[in-house]
């Protein structure tokens, strides 16, 4: 009794440890203030300079109220950079996902030389992405690149007149959609072999036996039960092709004639290396509620991700 | 007239031989159940039927036509699978639907259809539910159905009961054979129960290691076994198997009693000593060995809770028999002795 009623006072400590609340607070603690550090800080600072006259030539605090946001919607630069930046979004993610969806049926047959396939093809993934882009603004030369000697070659170019991949605005949309398409396809067949496995032998067998040809069982059957995960896929693509800047960057600065400008690559050259902080900051800001959309988007489709 | 027929089929799947050299008839309006453990080739003689394999050798004909070089749609066939195959993302209507929508039926044409197989499984009030929202049963029920609109030469079922607990497999049993008498189309059903396969077949066909052992009607298969595999694979617990010169001499467990309860007709009397005493409610099972005979495993015996067990006890010797024409003997190939 005696060894009982010395013991009690240590309890209480002995086993905080095994306490669910406290061990939460401890396990989620290092995940808020990441995300408070790292993102709610930065967002708040974002919209602190957009409505400032802050550059770093005059770092005094001016409040200027909401023309920043005028001016930047006024500029014809910006305006091409949000339609650039959709079109280059879209466009990256249809072709990166098309792809996708054909290399996964390719890598699901049996074939010889399958296992070093699949490992190749997540090499656009796992390559560093200035090398990679290096490697595709050699190939978009225009007068010794693959591509054009290729075309020349088999007589669908003019050897006089051969594209200007990054010199043309049009064509060097093109050239950066297809170079992110191509960093996006490993994950593309990644998410589609993922849903192929998942699919149920006996209810491929069933459609198979009801009368359902090739086309029938993909469309009707296979993408409808697959559709979560690529949705899912989808929106994260988005998400990060929306904010990327990289390839952009790395192939063309935005040029030329800020004809492939997209929102990060311009708010970078504007905020960083123009100095023009507050209009920069503006650029950013202008991300924000196409993200919001996506994200609430993609929560609801986290929810009802059964069928 | 044959609905099915298979003609000396053989499937390779590289080195193994699934199946091999399998001909059977399964007749118009016929409920044959093919009967084996698993792995011996029974599930894929089936998906060779529906032309989900294509056999390494052999014919296939149903309604006698080959229908080898056909796709499974224009078979003439229905199936459905273990797990029901069911669509998840679409209705329970809609699942019902798919066959005929593949099939180009006009649309009052598919609904008439897809409501008169619903009705005759009472499963028309779940028809906007979906798969996952269905119990075992009631996804039998519309696999069933979604097999029957296709107006089949022949169902093919896998193994439909094994996913439902024991309970309901006893009524689902029942309702599926009674729905086959009704509808009168040729089944072939893949099972490795024997009470489902003694409890539905019109006849058996008994499979093992990709060979056809014996095909006949329950009473045949279990009254007369070709073999000693079928012999033993059928009858819980299975028939004894005693050796002797030339091969060996079998009897039921409930053939072999206590020999004061065998009065008349001429018996073998063994000794049999009891080693324990399992009760079932309905009956006892005796385990235990004969005497200077080697069987091939313990040897038991089924005799009925009503009959009297007394001066029976574990550890001792008793005068069991078996009535001659109960006995059964096989040759040293385990194959049926003629006439025996």
């Amino acid at each position: 009794m005696t060894a009982l009623a010395v013991d009690a006072p240590h309890a209480k400590s002995r086993f905080l440890l095994d306490r669910a609340d406290v061990m939460g607070t401890l396990f989620i603690a290092p995940a808020i203030l990441y995300v408070f550090v790292l993102v709610a800080l930065p967002f708040c600072l974002a919209i602190y300079y957009a409505v400032s006259a802050y550059t770093i030539f005059d770092p005094n605090y001016r409040f200027v109220g909401l023309k920043n946001f005028f001016d930047v919607m006024d500029s014809d630069v910006f305006r091409r950079t949000l339609i650039n930046t959709f079109v280059f979004t879209i466009g990256a993610q249809v072709i990166g996902l098309l792809l996708g969806k054909f290399g996964a049926m390719l890598l699901m047959r049996e074939f010889r030389g399958r296992a070093i396939a699949r490992a190749l093809v997540v090499l656009p993934w796992a390559v560093p992405v200035s090398l990679a882009t290096l490697a595709w603004q050699w190939m978009f030369d225009s007068l010794y690149s693959v591509i054009n000697w290729t075309l020349i070659a088999i007589g669908l170019m003019d050897p006089a007149q051969p594209a200007q991949w990054l010199g043309q605005q049009d064509l060097a949309m093109i050239a950066v959609t297809v170079v992110h398409a191509w960093r996006l396809f490993p994950f593309g067949v990644v998410i589609f072999i993922a849903g192929f496995t998942s699919v149920p032998k006996d209810v491929l067998d069933a459609a198979t036996v009801d009368g359902a040809g090739f086309w029938r069982r993909n469309y009707q059957i296979i993408l409808p039960m697959i559709a979560p995960i690529v949705m899912i896929a989808l929106i994260f693509g988005t998400v990060f092709t929306f904010t990327d800047l990289s390839v952009v960057y790395l192939l063309t600065r935005g040029g030329p004639m800020n004809g492939t400008q997209v929102l990060g690559s311009l708010a970078f050259q504007v905020g960083i290396l123009s100095g023009d902080v507050a209009h920069g900051a503006v650029i950013c800001l202008f991300l924000f509620p196409f993200l919001l959309v996506a994200v609430i988007f993609l929560l609801r489709m986290l929810r009802r991700r059964e069928i | 007239m044959a609905a099915v027929a298979t003609n000396s089929i053989r499937k390779q799947f590289g080195e193994v031989v699934a199946v091999d050299g399998i001909s059977l008839v399964a007749r118009d309006g016929e409920f044959m159940v093919l009967l084996g453990p698993s792995g011996c080739g029974k599930t894929t003689l089936l998906r060779i039927i529906a032309g989900l394999e294509t056999p390494t050798s052999g014919e296939v004909l149903i309604d006698g036509h080959v229908v080898n070089a056909m796709p499974p749609r224009a078979r003439g066939i229905a199936m459905v699978f273990q797990s029901y195959g069911l669509y998840p993302h679409l209705t329970v209507w809609n699942n019902i639907a798919f066959p005929l929508r593949t099939q180009g039926t006009p649309r009052d044409e598919i609904k008439r259809k897809v409501e008169w197989a619903a009705g005759l499984l009472g499963i028309g009030h779940l028809a906007q539910r979906r798969p996952r929202e269905l119990s075992g049963g009631e996804r039998q029920r519309v696999a069933l159905a979604r097999a029957l609109v296709r107006d089949p030469t022949v169902f093919l079922l896998d193994e439909p009961l094994s996913n439902l607990d024991a309970k309901l497999r006893a009524s689902a049993r029942s309702e599926l054979k009674q729905f086959q008498q009704t509808v009168r189309t040729a089944t072939i059903y893949v099972t490795h129960d024997q009470i489902e396969a003694m409890g539905m077949g019109d006849r058996i066909a008994v499979i093992d290691h990709g060979k056809l052992r014996q095909v006949g009607t329950p009473a045949e298969i279990y009254e007369h076994p070709a073999d000693e595999f079928v012999a033993s694979f059928v009858g819980t617990p299975p028939m004894n198997l005693i050796e002797r010169d030339g091969g060996s001499m079998g009897f039921r467990p409930e053939n072999f009693l206590p020999r004061q309860l065998l009065n008349g007709a001429p018996v073998a009397e063994f000794p049999f000593r009891v080693d324990r005493i399992e009760y079932l409610g309905s009956e006892h099972i005796l385990y235990g060995a004969l005497d200077g005979r080697k069987a091939k495993r313990e040897v038991t015996a089924k005799l009925p809770a009503h009959a009297t067990l007394e001066g029976i006890s574990p550890g001792e010797w008793h005068k069991f028999a078996v009535r001659e024409k109960e006995l059964r003997y096989f040759d040293r190939d385990g194959c049926k002795v003629k006439n025996s």
